[in-house]
């Protein structure tokens, strides 16, 4: 109820200043009153629905539904502060290592809860990677960083096999090339846009199957952005991929479908072309044109 | 017009930042002195101190030795000639030194001369001369050359503490003494030597026999009590804390204690530790054991809030990164958190360990200030501690005592920049840039 109430008063330009044609479309979102668009993917992996998010007393996240597909790319936009990462870190639980968060609402992977009792967290995080803003490897060599992941899970059986993986994953990654004559050497070393890949590399090292990246390219220059764009363009042949960015070219040059977060509220969604080129909200609108945000 | 008026308002920005600079920089200027001085300051007391302890005790390190050229009769010594190392160490060597002595001054007759003569020696000389006799029993029946400790008050004579122009009843040492040491250095006979003694020998009555070796060997064990107990406790406890606990009342609670025992007097310690440990759990006292508890207890607080700021200064991308590759909390902590803050962690341990090893007052407390003669070989054998050593000389009479005291706060000192160097080590050692 209250939320219903939230979101009317939260949310008015949709109902008003946009046409009414623009808000009424088929296969509008199951529960998400708000959203524009369809929130259903093709063949999805996970799927959001009615995900509430809390700060302690503050709402962060305000009944969003969302599908994460096969083979696509999901780009989240929208201005600095309306909740597009916190929703993503709600598909690996990373928002459980905040003690004040609370996290309400029904996240699936595959069908089975990812907040129910019986979901672990270590395991969830293994088939839910993630790719965070500013490049973090470890303090430890190239190699180590990719291995981490599948020595832990016990992946591989043998060096051989984890040679493989870590090669495996570099490939993939772009970055096998630059660094194989010295992947003893600490990962902290390399450049921004190869720390990136590497990190990359380390989350698909443990082979997921849905890959988060929040902001990735957004402390990196136009070449390796470039790069780490071709490379996630690359990867959605095996992966479900979320990515959150502030660019809206960078959502429009490597997304599929594309959502637009407001103030804690998913506004619209849909397929990225139609998004950016027809918006059916005026919010939308008025953000990707660059009128405000 | 608009524009003139702006350009007047920069000229008045430019004046008025200029009018102002002088005063800035020469704040600026007077604040560099200053801190200079300070510095500089701060250097001279150290060094001051450093002097004062070094003039004071760089004599400690070589003593007098008189050269006995002794006659082992075989007759005295091992009269059945079995070189049964038992039979040669129950022979009367004080006569035999004594002897030595007397026939080198054969002038000396009464008998109060005599022991006049006889205390220009150590008392440990017949000891030192039986030692080296039994470790080489061959040397039985030949004429043999000892150097064997004078008297301390003899050591102060031999180093100039002595006036001797002060008047003989003022005097520590009669002037009939003096001519003896005359006598006996003119003929080669006196010789100041490194003092090997002061290293090898426990605490003792007569300065000339006194050393560090027991109280070193007592911080030694007393310091690895403390080691093995507070680091691994107080690592756990702030991992605990910092990583693992929820934050509410109780771990807030928790952690404004430990911030207070930081603060608690350290004799308190030791009183807790002479009711708790001696008392109820009836331990030994005197004891490195009871000791290393008690420091443990003390340097617990310090190494538990030095490990925490450790830990809290590890980047929390660095465990986002972990566990969003599924590696569970204490992976993350094991693989990643500890290994970055390990060299925080051992900073805030040694510089523990330095306050536990400069600590006096907790340990006498539990008895630690016993005279001990003895070495000891174990955590549970009575023992004193370097600081407590120094306390004891400090105390002494004997002018002798005055050097031993500052020669073993020299010890002290460098066994305090061993282990700062250890630490520097540990931390390079360890240290991982990212």
């Amino acid at each position: 109820m209250e939320t219903d109430k939230l979101q009317q008063a939260g949310n008015p330009n949709v109902e008003t200043a946009s046409k009414k044609t623009k808000t009424t479309v088929p296969g509008h979102g199951d529960g998400s009153k708000g959203t524009v668009g369809d929130i259903k993917a093709a063949d999805p992996v996970m799927s959001a629905t009615d995900v509430n998010v809390y700060y302690g007393d503050k709402q962060a996240i305000r009944n969003i539904s969302l599908e994460i597909g096969k083979n696509e790319v999901v780009a989240m936009i929208g201005p600095s502060g309306c909740g597009k990462s916190t929703f993503l870190r709600c598909f690996n639980r990373m928002n459980d290592t905040i003690e004040i968060c609370r996290v309400e609402g029904d996240i699936r992977l595959d069908d089975e809860d990812i907040y129910d009792k019986n979901m672990d967290v270590v395991l969830l995080r293994a088939r839910v990677g993630m790719v965070f803003q500013k490049p973090n490897p470890f303090p430890k060599s190239i190699y180590e960083n990719v291995a981490y992941g599948p020595r832990i899970h016990g992946l591989t059986s043998n060096r051989t096999e984890l040679d493989e993986v870590v090669q495996n994953s570099l490939e993939k990654a772009g970055l096998w090339e630059e660094v194989k004559d010295r992947l003893d050497q600490p990962g902290t070393g390399l450049s921004g846009g190869q720390q990136q890949r590497l990190c990359i590399a380390r989350a698909i090292a443990v082979s997921p199957e849905v890959i988060l990246m929040d902001e990735p390219c957004s402390a990196l220059d136009p070449i390796a952005t470039a790069r780490i764009e071709d490379l996630i363009d690359e990867l959605r042949k095996n992966y479900a991929i979320a990515i959150v960015t502030h660019s809206m070219q960078q959502a429009a040059r490597v997304s599929q479908r594309t959502a637009y977060f407001h103030m804690g509220e998913l506004i619209e969604v849909g397929a990225t072309e139609q998004v950016f080129t027809n918006p059916r909200t005026k919010l939308t609108e008025d953000y990707i044109t660059g009128r405000f945000g | 017009m608009t524009e003139q008026k702006h350009s007047v308002d920069t000229n008045l920005t430019a004046q008025r930042v200029r009018s102002g600079l002088a005063r800035r920089y020469r704040l600026e200027r007077w604040f560099k002195r200053f801190g200079i001085m300070a510095v500089a300051l701060g250097l001279s007391f150290v060094l001051v101190l450093f002097a004062s302890i070094g003039g004071n005790g760089y004599s400690a390190f070589h003593q007098g030795f008189v050269r006995l050229d002794i006659k082992l009769d075989e007759k005295v010594l091992d009269p059945a000639g079995s070189r049964n190392p038992e039979v040669i160490g129950k022979a009367s060597y004080r006569t035999l030194v004594r002897n030595t002595l007397f026939d080198q001054f054969p002038e000396v007759t009464s008998r109060s001369d005599k022991r006049e003569l006889t205390s220009l020696l150590s008392n440990g000389a017949d000891f030192m001369v039986r030692d080296q006799v039994m470790a080489s029993p061959e040397l039985v029946g030949t004429t043999h050359s000892f150097w064997v400790p004078v008297d301390d008050e003899i050591d102060m004579l031999m180093k100039g503490y002595i006036d001797r122009n002060v008047p003989e009843s003022d005097r520590r040492v009669s002037d009939r003494m003096i001519g003896w040491v005359d006598q006996l250095e003119q003929g080669g006979y006196l010789e100041s030597r490194f003092n090997t003694l002061f290293f090898t020998n426990g605490d003792s009555r007569d300065a000339e026999l006194a050393g560090v070796r027991g109280a070193l060997a007592g911080s030694m064990l007393t310091l690895v009590v403390t080691l093995l107990l507070s680091f691994p406790i107080g690592v756990a406890t702030a991992v605990y804390l910092e990583e693992m606990a929820p934050r509410n009342r109780i771990t807030d609670f928790i952690e404004v204690n430990i911030n207070n025992l930081a603060a608690v007097p350290s004799i308190v310690f030791g009183l807790l530790g002479l009711a708790v440990f001696i008392n109820f759990f009836g331990m030994p006292r005197s004891a490195p054991l009871v000791g290393g508890l008690v420091l443990s207890l003390m340097t617990l607080p310090t190494i538990i809030i030095s490990s925490r700021a450790a830990l809290k200064a590890v980047p929390p991308s660095i465990r986002q990164a972990a566990l969003a590759v599924g590696a569970s909390p204490l992976q993350t902590i094991i693989h990643h958190v500890v290994p970055l803050a390990l060299p925080g962690m051992l900073t805030g341990t040694i510089i523990g360990m330095a306050q536990a090893l400069g600590e006096t007052a907790p340990l006498l407390m539990i008895g630690m200030i016993a005279f001990i003669v003895d070495v000891p070989q174990g955590v549970t054998d009575p023992s004193t501690v370097l600081p407590v050593q120094i306390f004891l000389w400090a105390d002494a009479p004997e002018r002798a005592f005055v050097e031993k005291t500052s020669a073993a706060i020299m010890v002290l000192l460098g066994f305090l920049v061993l282990m700062n160097i250890l630490a520097v080590f540990l931390r390079k050692r360890f240290e991982t840039r990212w």
